[in-house]
């Protein structure tokens, strides 16, 4: 969808006729938004429970259907057939609103014709640290005519380039290309001329709807069975619910988490979920949408601000050496959008170099560009432990996170023994920092303490009543914590950490001239309170004033920064405003309104958006792509469902919610062929952050696996793909390096499905649930659930020891035996699936062994994910 | 008297998240059982067994899986009925016990002496000795909070409102509409437990069930200790209490519902205990 | 509908914890429950100041309130006025009071040396400065300039990176956004690019 982020807010999904929950056990892990789904559902609405597991969701679920893990493309894909076979699409919604009608590059072909693959595939060539064996040119996947391929740049300036010469290096295209600022001339210079050519009919063999329709076509209610283990009667009640709440004067939602994400084709997964709500007309509605729900306080808001290798703020990407990235106008040729609003993004990112370097970021240095770092490749978790693994990094700071208990954990350790430093900071005493003396290995007496040479560090934390600052929920609402007291002894807030860091290295650093630091001594770092200003109710001294903090996401006018930035229509090319988040700008338009401290809830009763409570980014706008919740025309599609529409008299749009619209862009406002930004959309083309301002069913650029959402097996699976003779997503990240071995498909040593979870006694490794008694009690120990079948096949009774093992690693734990687990039948052979919760480790008032022991370093292409929904097993009895 | 306040528990939408259960640790600040060191009990998803001295609210997991196709976990959050005619409160020889100005039935911990009489008296195993402070305990359905006009601790923090609180008459009246619509929906089997005066003179923390009230643990027909027996079990009781204070807890030291609860498995005589009730068999 | 208006209205019966959250006016100073002395004889947050917070769990970001009394927590609960929650949480925001107030919190920091077999207790500005010491040092002896490598098709390139591969840091999505900013930040003008946190997991 362009965005990152849930389109909706939990509380909507009151107003949904149908909830679909699938990769996600909402009530179990999400309760307080369920209460919603709750809600619903006393009103009437349909829900629906997609689970390898009878869950505790499930159990309030209308219909449940069973899957097996890793199979929901399939389950998807075919409701995806079902709803064109039986054309149950919204045909006003998907022609004006989505690419349906977009006419497809001619050389482009599909897994029907490639036989699983898309066109383009070829062998990886780069580093292996990045995972990938095959890759794909994606030349042929383009509109026609209408590349939006690297930020619109001619498919034919590709051509004119010297075939031999790497697309990282920039090239003529490159050296013609307008500087700025104003980055105007450099925008136009990319732009594409005219609009994407378009069959409103639907029936051109090469739109996207037909495109689309023919590679779905073998998902039919038998093939889903075949694959899923879902029966045929069950999956079509869960098609008839969906399609007969989908309409102009009903609309269904989808809940999705983790058990989406973590796969070799966790992106696809999601992406195959908002097809089908786009083809539904489910998306900018009220009570539609595609609800993802987060698992961490700010997860959103640590990717919207991110402490993620691949994307500096606002989700631009991270400038890297594999891109022709050389300057920041190469970074702007390359990357940018002329059509729709990633047009801005000269503003956003000259803002965001501002925001690093403040006045020494000028026109001149080209913003400070060389001191910025570059990636050279994959730098996420599991190539990062990898290349610890293989002794390349020295230094870690693991701050609220347990790597030893997650993702190949006994691999994940033994990385962390090449250490020379590391440095823990938690709450409580964690896995990660007791790696050293605690860890199963070394309590066995494999690996002995004195052999390992990290200098470890234990610095203990604050809780979150203990510092104020902003998370930012699953809906995108920004919400301030307030500080309530100070935490106990040395247990510091984790901005006091890094801001202290950062003084120490400031001065250890000053008096450098080695060009190597100049970019770091020229780093704007003014985060002390002003003078007279340090609370007083505290006995601890040195905390960063963390209102500067934000107000230097949100932004100011350079030449007076007491003038906060009031939104991001304000962000200027020129080096006039800073910023660090222009999706963030105007949570703090003013010095006296800090809008994340909002708390005015709407009245009982009133139909709304809770305004006044928090801010929701961008410009406090609730349901993303509202623009579609009325129809071309601007009407609302029907009483029952009016969000934000037209109002004629007043010349803007309006409703419950700010319009994610131009405000006084008519619906009969037209395309403008030439025009930049959002004159190259209509009136009627909601998707205003897309270069077509349409819904994406096909994905021409963005996916680096395939522009429609193919159903393959997982990693590991217990049978080969019957849809294809391409087996796995052959874009998968994997690391072939020892101790992280693959189980083959069909391999009968491990013959069990197993998908790892949470329960809603704890949380993640456990770190801030095992030391809690109140927690502990309600869940003490470690299991693994399995059907009555299974325990009787194996002999292993309810609360007896099993052991777990896969080629990584193995673990001794208590079998829960339950009915609520069934076996299923896979492509004709009955087939177990079992499951683990994530939560135990060695550290806690309640330890066992970690489930994440068994995983392996194999995940998702698109954003480095691992696969831990999905693999094999193998289980016997262990008393 | 103010109006009497209780609480409507609703399995229908109880999620059985448990934050009923803490939420009231929470508030009355009570432990949990052996610091958080517990077993697995291999009871589907409960962990803390019973209602006792210290778990005051208990969440119940009962798995009707027989037929698949109509499987169903229903989840149960139990607590003190507060019954109109309480038979810890006719027992109690202290006075600790008392009825509030919200009909409620609360025990006074400075005057409670620990005598036990209360315990055997309830007919749904609700009460049980604190051990850190050897009194009688069991919720109160926060008389404190209540005072002062605020919601008790559970209700306030159940996420999906299966725990309604609030004046018991409102209650009853949204028991039966929600029980109209279940019937409607084709739940042949929901019904609601002890929100008429047939029992215990009406029970002020009543419940909507699906299913037998065995497999919540719920008796069929409880009865007060004065009509178990013609002497009256409650007198009896009280004296059996007084000995026992003279004589010291330990030596007729009555076993928790917990401990008959284990010892009644290992016996196999756990007969009370629902056939689905969790996994166990 | 109705049933939330009935929590609510009981509440406001006695607005003790309403005049409170009401309004936005609990910001940083918190909220003076001592008005309402009289009415909350029995209640153990009487004379507690309400400060409203977040959950920390999980995503869906439900408000609390966190009492305070002579500067200790005392009690954590559901804030009614968020229409996040209504006052409502699940079992783990339910306990964030233990959280914080827990025995088990280590309070002092700890080091362990290379092949040490313990703890040792340390002075926080002792470990502060030699963790940037490490810094400086890692970085000063891994910083690259210009690296050469192979692209995506196989082609040698060599670029300007200016950065420190050999540091990694992980975490984030459990702490406030304003850590995240700094710490990407600092690392960032440090050359870190192994930058990560949960949302890979």
């Amino acid at each position: 969808m362009g965005r990152g982020a849930a389109t909706t807010f939990a509380e909507d999904l009151s107003r949904s006729d149908c909830i679909v929950i699938q990769g996600s056990n909402m009530a179990e892990n999400h309760p307080v938004a369920f209460r919603w789904v709750i809600e619903a559902r006393k009103r009437g609405a349909t829900v629906i429970s997609v689970d390898p597991r009878f869950t505790r969701t499930s159990a309030m679920a209308n219909i449940y259907a069973p899957i097996r893990p890793g199979s929901d493309i399939a389950f998807l894909g075919g409701l995806i057939n079902y709803v064109i076979e039986n054309d149950l699409y919204f045909r006003d919604y998907v022609v004006n609103y989505t690419n349906a009608a977009t006419i497809i590059n001619e050389d482009f072909e599909d897994t029907e014709d490639l036989d699983g693959v898309f066109s383009g595939l070829l062998e990886f060539e780069g580093e292996p640290i990045n995972g990938f064996e095959y890759t794909y040119d994606k030349e042929t996947w383009q509109y026609e005519g209408f590349p939006v391929n690297r930020g619109g740049r001619q498919a034919d300036a590709d051509v004119e380039q010297n075939d031999d010469e790497s697309d990282a290096i920039g090239g003529e295209y490159f050296e013609q290309a307008p500087g700025g600022p104003p980055y105007d001339d450099l925008v136009e210079y990319v732009r594409p001329d005219g609009l994407p050519e378009l069959d409103e009919s639907l029936e051109d063999e090469r739109c996207v709807f037909q495109i689309i329709r023919r590679h779905f076509s073998r998902y039919t209610p038998e093939m889903v069975e075949r694959i899923t283990g879902c029966p045929r009667d069950k999956f079509l009640e869960v098609a008839e619910a969906l399609t007969d709440n989908s309409n102009p004067s009903r609309t269904s939602a989808f809940c999705y988490a983790v058990a989406w994400t973590q796969h070799t084709k966790g992106v696809q997964m999601i992406g195959c979920a908002a097809l089908l709500q786009l083809l539904l007309g489910n998306i900018g509605r009220p009570g539609g949408g595609i609800v993802a729900l987060r698992g961490h306080a700010t997860i959103q808001g640590s990717t919207d601000v991110p402490t993620l290798y691949h994307s500096i703020h606002g989700y631009m990407d991270h400038p890297s050496a594999l891109e022709p990235h050389e300057t920041l106008e190469n970074y702007l040729v390359n990357e940018i959008q002329p059509t729709g609003y990633w047009a801005n993004m000269p503003k956003f990112l000259v803002s965001y170099m501002k925001s690093m370097y403040g006045e020494h970021a000028t026109e001149e240095n080209g913003w400070g560009w060389d001191w910025h770092p570059k990636i050279t490749g994959d730098f996420s978790h599991m190539a990062s432990m990898v290349r610890m693994a293989r002794g390349e990094i020295e230094g870690f700071f693991c701050m609220g996170q347990n790597p030893a208990t997650s993702l190949n954990g006994k691999f994940e350790r033994a990385a962390m023994r090449n250490l020379k430093w590391l440095v823990v900071k938690d709450i409580f005493e964690t896995e990660s920092a007791a790696f050293w003396y605690a860890a199963p290995e070394v309590q066995n007496g494999e690996i002995s303490p004195e052999d390992i040479d990290t200098e470890v560090f234990f610095i203990p934390s604050a809780a979150v009543g203990e510092m104020g600052g902003s998370f930012t929920n699953t809906q995108r609402w920004v919400q301030w914590h307030e500080k309530s007291a100070d935490p106990p002894g040395d247990c510091r807030s984790d901005e006091w950490f890094t801001h202290q860091l950062a003084l120490r290295l400031k001065a250890l650093y000053e008096d450098s001239d080695n060009p190597h630091d100049e970019g770091f001594n020229n780093l704007l770092w003014d985060f002390d309170y002003d003078e007279g200003e340090y609370p007083e109710d505290t006995r601890i001294e040195g905390e960063p004033d963390t209102e500067k903090i934000l107000k230097e996401i949100n932004g100011y006018w350079t030449d007076d920064p007491d003038t906060h930035l009031t939104g991001f229509a304000e962000l200027e090319d020129d080096g006039s405003t800073t910023c660090a988040s222009w999706i963030y700008c105007g949570v703090f338009p003013n010095p006296d309104e800090n809008k994340t401290r909002n708390r005015e809830p709407d009245p009982e009763g009133e139909i709304g958006s809770h305004q006044g409570w928090a801010f929701s980014w961008p410009d406090n706008r609730r349901i993303l792509y509202n623009r579609a919740s009325a129809d071309p025309d601007g009407n609302p599609w029907s009483e029952e469902k009016r969000w934000v529409w037209w109002d004629e008299d007043a010349g803007e749009w309006t409703g419950y919610d700010v319009p994610d619209f131009d405000v006084t862009k008519p619906p009969d406002a037209e395309a403008d062929p030439e025009g930049i930004g959002l004159d190259a959309h209509s009136g009627s083309d909601p998707f205003i952050m897309m270069a077509d301002g349409k819904g994406w069913l096909y994905t021409p650029n963005g996916m680096v696996d395939g522009p429609i959402p193919t159903h393959y097996e997982s990693a590991e699976a217990p049978i080969r793909n019957p849809l294809y003779s391409q087996d796995k997503n052959p874009i998968t990240k994997y690391w072939r390096t020892d101790g992280n071995e693959l189980i083959q498909h069909g391999d009968r040593d491990y013959p069990f499905v197993v998908t790892t979870y949470r329960l809603t006694e704890h949380h993640l490794s456990g770190v801030m649930t095992r030391w809690l008694p109140w927690l502990a009690e309600l869940q003490p120990e470690m299991f693994v659930e399995m059907s009555e079948e299974l325990a009787n096949t194996l002999g292993i009774r309810n609360t007896g020891w099993c052991r777990v093992s896969t080629p990584r690693g193995s673990i001794r734990v208590k079998a829960l035996v339950t009915r609520r687990l069934q076996p299923l039948i896979i492509d004709g052979n009955i087939v177990h699936c079992v499951g683990m919760p994530f939560h135990w480790g060695y550290m806690g008032v309640v330890t066992g062994e970690a489930a994440n022991d068994l995983t392996a370093l194999v995940g998702d292409p698109n954003v480095a994910i691992h696969e831990a929904k999905a693999f094999m097993c193998n289980i016997e009895p262990d008393d | 008297m103010a109006e009497p306040m209780g609480f409507f528990t609703d399995v229908s939408v109880c999620i059985g998240c448990k934050a009923c259960e803490v939420a009231c640790k929470q508030w009355n600040q009570l432990p949990a059982d052996n610091g958080g060191v517990v077993e697995l009990t291999g009871n589907s998803y409960d962990n803390t067994g019973t209602l006792d001295g210290t778990t005051w609210r208990h969440v119940r997991f009962v798995e009707d899986f027989d037929d698949r196709s109509q499987g169903r976990w229903l989840m149960f959050s139990d607590v003190c009925k507060h019954c109109v005619h309480a038979g810890c409160l006719e027992v109690c020889p202290t006075g600790a016990i008392f009825r509030t100005e919200f009909d409620t039935v609360v025990i006074q911990s400075d005057i409670c002496n620990g005598c036990r009489a209360c315990i055997p008296a309830c007919p749904f195993d609700v009460i049980d000795i604190n051990p850190v402070n050897n009194t009688a305990m069991k919720c109160t359905l926060c008389y404190d909070r209540l005072q002062a006009g605020m919601v008790p601790a559970c209700a306030q923090a159940c996420p999906t409102e299966s725990i309604k609180f609030g004046p018991v008459r409102e209650l009853q009246e949204e028991a039966d509409v929600r029980l109209m619509e279940l019937q409607r929906a084709g739940v042949s089997d929901a019904s609601l437990y002890g929100r008429d005066e047939e029992m215990l003179g009406g029970l002020n923390a009543f419940f909507l069930i699906v299913g037998p009230p065995e497999w919540y643990g719920l008796p069929k027909n409880p009865q007060l200790p004065s009509s178990r027996s013609l002497n009256g079990e409650g007198i009896l009781g009280a004296l059996t209490a007084a000995v026992t204070v003279v004589l010291g807890a330990i030596s007729f030291r009555k076993l928790g519902p917990m401990r008959r609860r284990a010892e009644a498995e290992q016996n196999g005589t756990l007969d009370d205990q629902p056939s689905r009730d969790g996994v166990a068999s | 509908m109705a049933v939330r208006t009935s929590r609510r209205s009981f509440l406001k019966q006695s607005s003790l914890l309403m005049a409170g959250t009401a309004a936005g006016s609990l910001t940083a100073l918190g909220v003076d429950l001592n008005t309402r002395r009289a009415m909350a004889t029995e209640l153990r947050i009487r004379d507690a100041q309400a400060y409203p917070s977040i959950c920390p769990y999980c995503a869906v970001g439900c408000g609390t309130l966190i009492h305070v009394e002579d500067g200790q927590i005392v009690n954590i609960e559901g804030n009614p006025e968020s229409p996040v929650n209504v006052g409502t949480l699940c079992p783990k925001g339910a306990a964030t009071f233990q959280l914080h107030v827990n025995p088990n919190r280590i309070t002092h920091v700890l080091h362990r040396d290379p092949g040490a077999t313990d703890w040792e207790v340390w002075d926080l500005d002792r470990a502060m400065d030699r963790i940037a010491e490490l810094v400086k040092e890692t970085r000063d002896e891994t910083f690259v300039e210009e690296w050469t490598g192979p692209d995506d098709e196989g082609n040698e390139i060599t670029k300007t990176v200016n950065y420190t591969p050999a540091i990694f840091t992980l975490g984030g999505a459990t702490m406030a956004n304003e850590w995240n900013h700094i710490h990407q930040k600092l690392m960032r003008g440090l050359g870190v690019v192994a930058i990560e946190n949960q949302a890979r997991i």
